[in-house]
């Protein structure tokens, strides 16, 4: 802890943001971030190179070696259409990293618009709040379900659904710093100055939100990929015809009995990379709340 | 107190106008026809005239609203498209299951996750507290889906312990009832304890830093005296309010959960409803789950009063 006391932000030097100090004090006393920043990189990696790492057509049905389990051909068995589950686990990777990546920026930014304004407008508070409220009362996958059963399956429409369903807890976060933070002495030196309420949202307000903001962000990202699995393993999701880890299971439900490897594979690569963002995540909350570091 | 009571009772009463506003516009905004859905595939035209005429789906939107939440008021959450029947009737045939699965799993849960978390708190950064922690994050990243599926390839297939799924009504023997609950409640569970033990380990860390706490231990009580009755007590609150914010995981936990162990539940009948496209049934369950949610968060509000009398609103 002293050290953390001793490196206060006027003794830094000019090109290394406070904030970045101590991202990087941060991750050497936790290695589990690191360990948590590799499996992501880890996982990027097989999603973008996917074709090039021993996989075959994800789609590439072979009647006659179905339900193959795991053999040096094979590394994950075949499903019951014949196709290689190795190749679908690793083409599933970028279903969920895109919608996580997705539903974690376009949450953040449209939680952050609402969240500025209510925060800052009392009479749109009242209002916004109210609604955002009973968006908070129905249960974020329920309400994911619910958009899903509304439009025909597609990952754009599951990022949108997902996006709304985690809004409105972006929203109570952003409000409530927004709300401690023009209490603050330096927004009122600014209102005093005449500085225009979007200068004040941008210049003093904004930077002070951005670091809490990116560790929501990252539990948001986890989230979205467990949502899109239930989504997918429910029939409600991504479409059938792409590999995603959801999808993969689904279709093995019926099978757990003679071919559980169908759903262990894309079970671990999904709890291994929600459990990678969740610690980077933790690592980073660590980082920014020194405080809150060593309760939880 | 009592003003606080009907503020609280108020606050809740607009966040449910607001749900019942927001479901019943997934809706009336549901892209395609629902008179063509239930006319069926040889309807005519006429038909289909008719059919809105009844429902009144020609009139406008706040007439729609306001007829549905009239409706509403009186118990009556509309007709199934598929079934035919009423959605209350149906989400009445299904209860029984979900009801025994949550209530199970939320027993259990709090019963593992606030010890764990204590034990963690009084043993704060031996391997232990570690431990403890590491459960907290594996539980919150692997999926309900996973751990019960995790559950029915050891527990189930290879040691053939426990059924791999199915439901057993409470009637017919609580044995049975029972051992078909066991996974569907560890499953459901595994997250809620991470939650929860979290939780109680963080607020009784606060806790347990007060002075009063080492008064306590000064004057020479036991340990474990000092950490129940001093400590927990005094923690409860921020325990309290996850454990109500968590029902929202259970709901979307328990949908999952039945549908991998063949639960004939309410979110099994969510699921089939989606799949279905049987909307009436699709909003009556939001509806109902929703207001559970809320309900309890309201009752964990009051019961603040109980855990610590300070409290006077």
């Amino acid at each position: 802890m002293s050290t953390a006391l001793a490196a206060s932000p006027i003794a830094t030097s000019k090109s290394v943001s406070p904030t970045w100090r101590r991202f990087r004090e941060a991750f050497r006393r936790h290695p589990t971030a690191l360990i948590g920043g590799a499996i992501i990189v880890a996982m990027v990696a097989v999603a973008v190179f996917a074709p090039w790492l021993g996989t075959i057509d994800p789609q590439a049905v072979a009647p006659i070696k179905r339900l193959r389990p795991p053999s040096e051909q094979f590394w994950f068995g075949t499903d019951m259409l014949g196709r290689d589950v190795y190749s679908r686990v690793l083409y599933g990777a970028r279903v969920s990293l895109v919608v996580g990546l997705a539903v974690a920026g376009f949450a953040t930014i449209v939680g952050l618009a609402i969240g500025l304004v209510t925060g800052y407008v009392r009479a749109v508070d009242a209002v916004v709040m109210r609604v955002m409220d009973g968006l908070m009362s129905i249960p974020s996958v329920l309400l994911a379900i619910a958009l899903m059963a509304l439009t025909k399956a597609s990952i754009g429409n599951v990022i949108v659904a997902i996006t709304l369903a985690e809004v409105p807890r972006v929203v109570r976060l952003v409000r409530s710093l927004v709300l401690t933070l023009r209490e603050q002495p330096y927004v009122e030196a600014g209102i005093s100055a005449g500085t225009s309420l979007p200068l004040i949202l941008i210049r003093h307000i904004l930077p002070n939100i951005v670091a809490p903001l990116l560790v929501q962000g990252t539990y948001v990202c986890g989230s979205a990929m467990i949502t899109e699995a239930i989504l997918s393993f429910i029939g409600a999701g991504t479409p059938p015809n792409i590999p995603s880890w959801g999808n993969i299971m689904a279709e093995g439900r019926s099978l757990i009995q003679i071919a559980g490897y169908l759903i262990l594979f894309p079970g671990i690569f999904l709890s291994l990379t929600v459990l990678a963002v969740n610690l980077l995540g933790d690592g980073m909350r660590d980082a920014l709340d020194p405080r809150l570091a060593r309760r939880m | 107190m009592v003003a606080y009571v009907v503020r609280r009772l108020f606050s809740t009463i607009v966040v449910m106008a607001v749900v019942a506003f927001v479901v019943f516009s997934l809706l009336y905004l549901t892209p395609g026809d629902p008179a063509a859905v239930i006319a069926g595939d040889i309807a005519t035209d006429e038909d289909i005239r008719r059919i809105h005429a009844r429902l009144g789906l020609d009139e406008p939107f706040l007439v729609q609203f306001g007829r549905w939440l009239w409706a509403l008021l009186h118990g009556d959450l509309g007709t199934s498209i598929f079934t035919n029947l009423p959605v209350t009737t149906l989400i009445g045939q299904r209860v029984e299951p979900t009801i025994a699965l949550t209530v199970c799993t939320l027993v259990v849960a709090i019963a593992v996750a606030v010890p764990l978390g204590v034990i963690a708190a009084a043993k704060a950064g031996t391997w232990i507290d570690r431990a403890v922690m590491a459960f907290s994050v594996l539980g919150f990243s692997v999926p309900v889906f996973v751990v019960a599926y995790g559950l029915i390839l050891t527990l189930s297939v290879e040691l053939d312990w426990l059924p791999v799924q199915g439901y057993r009504n409470f009637r017919d023997g609580v044995w049975q009832w029972f051992r078909h609950l066991i996974l569907p409640s560890i499953a459901l569970g595994t997250v809620y304890v991470a939650l929860i033990a979290r939780m109680t380990r963080a607020s009784m860390l606060d806790v347990l830093a007060q002075d009063y706490i080492r008064t306590a231990a000064a004057k020479g009580l036991a340990r474990d005296q000092v950490l129940i009755g001093h400590a927990l007590k005094n923690a409860a609150i921020p325990v309290m309010t996850i454990i109500g914010m968590g029902i929202a995981l259970l709901i979307s936990g328990a949908i999952v959960t039945e549908t991998v162990f063949a639960l004939p539940g309410v979110g099994r009948l969510t699921v089939d409803a989606i799949l279905r496209r049987d909307y009436p049934v699709i909003q009556g369950v939001i509806l109902m789950f929703s207001a559970v949610y809320v309900l309890v968060n309201l009752a964990v509000d009051l019961s603040y009063m109980f855990f610590d009398p300070r409290i006077r609103y």
